[in-house]
């Protein structure tokens, strides 16, 4: 029993490290700019906010669109479940969990999409194309990583995977996780609608992707889709951590290097919406098929790791 | 008087009503069409005032090399008030014809298209509203409409933008304007109060609150016969100066903004706040409110203020163009500016875009050039032009305008402290000349401002007229924004930055 005890601990601080995230960012934003700007609780405050008021649905909306946000958030909640910590298994963990875990996203994805389009506004209806359009582009990319991930320690679940998987085991596994940790990050970035493909900031509607789908969400609704995209993150964040984990390590120190590592992912996000500009829509295709391309040479890696090449 | 027209090279001019030259309808379009051949021309006025005979149109053209302006009228009879149009011979008066036609009713036979300006309460066609305007439609499956407003997503005015697109690609964009209209031009009209007409005036556009004040005080002052003094001139350029310091650079901001360029913003909004800072350091208001008044100023220049301004305008310019060397070599800011919103020379004669907008199209449109007003008459300056056309032109030329602005700043304030003060107050209870025709002009920020009136023969005002650059460059935008990505309408509109409410007036 104390096993599964720890085991929760891993998909608590995913949770929790979630309703920090969004506020790293912005202090992350602020510093860079040399702003006061807010403090680290103030996306909670605002989610609290949110919370304690009621949804407005257009009469234009039907069941869609009042169980797409619970079901979003669910579908990510349940992907969470599957990711490991600090080499001990996840809460669920099975054969082939990693596919499980990305069509989670994807249902959820799905339901935010449709939601977008029981409104029937010409907004979302642009927005849920954008967004259907640029998630298909990012999932080769994400196979890809998967895929090399089960070559190169022969399992299909994310527990098995990572109990191996040692990213100092040589050159090879070295570089391939480093570019393996920027893909995440790269991945992580597409997935939740952040610059340089979409600005989450913005107040413009033509040029949103994910912010002109929740443009109907109200109160509760829209707390939850908060939650949904913060949790998201640190799902990617947990990924990461779990690349760099090393085996053996008692779990003050993993829980201290999971928050770091978390933290960091944070600040990095809030560095590149500093100094860049977002990509003008038609070169987020080209942006996603390069993180795809790069994708490619880590599985090239991978194989000549494997020595598939000589035989 | 030469030939037909009244021929004048002074900005701004006041003439008799008589003596401009009443034309048969016929022969003002031949005279009009003649004119206006040519890309230096252009047509600053074009307007009517109804009495008992009809309605008599009177029309102002500018001409930037001749530095003069010629203005000619006619008179149209309200029956049966069907006229040939002007539009399909000079593109650029089609606006004109447009806001003649909803305020009188006169056909203009051959307009290609007679939509209304704006939808103001006090137009002649009552029953037609904003509410049933058939926008313009194209039939098709592949295509959609995209409508956005009149109430936006952020706090900006209202106005309402319809999209046919195929895909993510604008084919049309309709603009639907009016909804700020507050009946501005007969307001300034009905009123006595000269003081509650200067106000109005530096409300017109909040953005170019000098700017129209300047226009309208030197009306007033030609019409009055005021005289001013070569102190004040300098004070009024500074202001105008400094109000185009602070918008070329909030828009540059608001251009980084707009693109998820969070340095470029905070650095440009930052430095604005000092330059608008300075203003209400001048004059009590961040935007230059009660600076300019008819005949002189409650706020007179002082050494302390003048040297406060060329200290910032200093620091400012050279902060400035460090951020914007930054800002307009970063590959990801490029990639959203570079070719964006294109608007060709031709096209900006052809809609006749003026200031900024005509600039950027390689036009050299500049009223401080062409027809020298307040001290610019004793002081060049030659406009900048740029030819690309695009969103990062339009940046460009804001980066450029900023740094001759202060140097125009600290060369004038040089002048203004060997110029003898006078530092005379306002005037408010003035004579206006009778049954006079007068016309001001001002380059503000944006571009060229155009206060026109017309007095009875008492000495009040029976009409006043304002024009905004907004009121032709709205089309640029229009232009600008087809075969464009649609996500990309929102820099190509910040890139122009018009003005509503100086349209709806």
């Amino acid at each position: 029993m104390a096993e599964y005890y720890l085991i929760m601990i891993g998909f608590a601080l995913i949770i929790i490290t979630a309703l920090f995230f969004p506020g790293i960012i912005i202090r992350a934003k602020s510093i860079a700019s040399g702003r006061k700007g807010p403090g680290i609780l103030q996306p909670l405050r605002d989610l609290a906010v949110l919370l304690k008021k009621g949804s407005v649905f257009s009469s234009t909306t039907g069941v869609i669109f009042q169980i797409a946000s619970v079901i979003t958030l669910c579908s990510i909640i349940c992907a969470a479940l599957v990711i490991p910590f600090a080499n001990r298994g996840a809460l669920v963990s099975f054969e082939g969990d990693f596919v499980f875990f990305s069509y989670m996203l994807a249902l959820g994805k799905f339901f935010a999409i449709i939601s977008a389009l029981d409104t029937g506004s010409s907004f979302e209806g642009m927005g849920a194309n954008r967004e259907a359009f640029f998630s298909m582009l990012i999932e080769p990319a994400f196979f890809i990583i998967l895929a090399s991930f089960a070559m190169v320690t022969g399992f299909t679940s994310f527990s098995d995977i990572f109990s191996y998987f040692l990213v100092t085991g040589n050159h090879f596994i070295l570089i391939y996780s480093i570019i393996l940790i920027y893909l995440l990050i790269q991945v992580a970035l597409t997935e939740n609608s952040r610059v340089p493909v979409d600005d989450p900031k913005t107040h413009l509607e033509l040029t949103m992707i994910h912010e002109v789908m929740i443009l109907d969400n109200s109160g509760f609704d829209k707390a939850l889709i908060h939650l949904g995209t913060w949790l998201k993150f640190t799902v990617y964040g947990a990924l990461i951590y779990n690349i760099i984990a090393p085996v053996q390590m008692n779990y003050f120190v993993q829980a201290g290097l999971f928050l770091a590592v978390q933290a960091l992912f944070a600040v990095t996000v809030g560095l590149i919406e500093s100094f860049r500009a977002r990509n003008k829509m038609n070169r987020n295709p080209k942006f996603i098929l390069t993180v795809s391309a790069i994708a490619m040479i880590a599985f090239v890696i991978i194989l000549i790791y494997m020595n598939k090449f000589n035989q | 008087m030469t030939g037909n027209f009244t021929e004048i090279s002074e900005n701004p001019f006041v003439v008799k009503m008589d003596e401009v030259r009443e034309l048969s309808y016929d022969s003002f379009h031949d005279k009009i069409k003649e004119m206006l051949d040519g890309g230096s021309v252009h047509c600053v006025a074009y307007y009517g005032i109804e009495d008992s005979k009809g309605i008599r149109l009177i029309c102002s053209v500018a001409d930037d090399i001749r530095h003069n302006i010629c203005t000619l009228s006619t008179l149209v009879p309200k029956e049966p008030g069907i006229v040939k149009s002007l539009t399909t011979a000079c593109p650029p008066l089609h606006i004109y014809e447009r806001e003649i036609n909803e305020n009188f009713g006169i056909v203009f036979d051959d307009h290609p298209w007679l939509k209304p300006v704006r939808y103001p309460h006090d137009r002649k066609n009552k029953l037609a509203v904003m509410d049933n305007y058939p926008f313009y439609g194209i039939e098709s499956e592949e295509l959609h409409e995209v409508g956005v407003g009149p109430v936006h997503a952020g706090v900006i005015e209202p106005g309402h933008f319809r999209f046919i697109c195929n895909g993510e690609k604008v084919l049309h964009l309709e603009i639907q304007l009016g909804y700020q209209h507050r009946g501005v031009e007969k307001l300034l009209a009905e009123s006595s109060n000269s003081l509650k007409r200067a106000v109005i005036c530096e409300n017109i556009a909040g953005d170019s609150a000098v700017a129209h004040s300047i226009a309208h005080a030197q009306l007033i002052e030609s019409l009055g016969g005021i005289e001013t003094m070569p102190d004040l001139w300098i004070e009024r350029c500074i202001g105008l100066e400094l109000e185009r310091i602070a918008v070329h650079i909030g828009d540059t901001a608001a251009l980084c903004g707009d693109v998820a360029y969070q340095l470029g913003q905070v650095v440009c909004e930052a430095l604005r706040t000092e330059i608008i800072n300075t203003t209400q350091f001048w004059c009590g208001n961040r935007f230059g409110k009660g600076l300019v008044r008819p005949g002189g100023t409650n706020y007179s220049l002082s050494k302390e203020t003048a040297d406060k301004i060329i200290t910032v305008t200093d620091i400012v310019g050279k902060r400035f163009a460090e951020i914007t060397d930054r800002i307009y070599s970063l590959p990801s800011v490029l990639a959203r500016f570079e070719d964006i919103g294109q608007v060709t020379s031709e096209q900006a004669l052809t809609i006749g875009a003026v200031g900024m907008a005509a600039r950027t199209c390689g036009i050299s449109r500049d009223i401080r050039n062409s027809h020298p007003f307040q001290y610019y008459r004793q002081y060049d300056v030659s406009p900048v032009v740029l030819d690309s056309g695009d969103v990062l032109a339009r940046g460009m030329l804001r980066v450029r305008e900023v740094e001759q602005s202060v140097r125009i700043i600290r060369d004038l304030t040089d002048r203004w402290f060997k110029e003898k003060k006078y530092g005379r107050k306002p005037v408010y209870d003035y004579k206006l000349k009778p049954g006079s025709f007068s016309l001001s002009m001002v380059e503000g920020w944006r571009g060229e401002i155009c206060h026109s009136a017309v007095t009875d023969e008492n000495g009040s005002i029976v009409h006043y007229k304002v024009k905004d650059p907004s009121f032709h460059n709205w089309m640029a935008l229009a232009l600008a924004v087809r075969n464009q990505e649609i996500s990309d309408f929102p820099v190509c509109n910040k890139s122009f930055n018009l003005s509503y409410c100086g349209h709806d007036l």
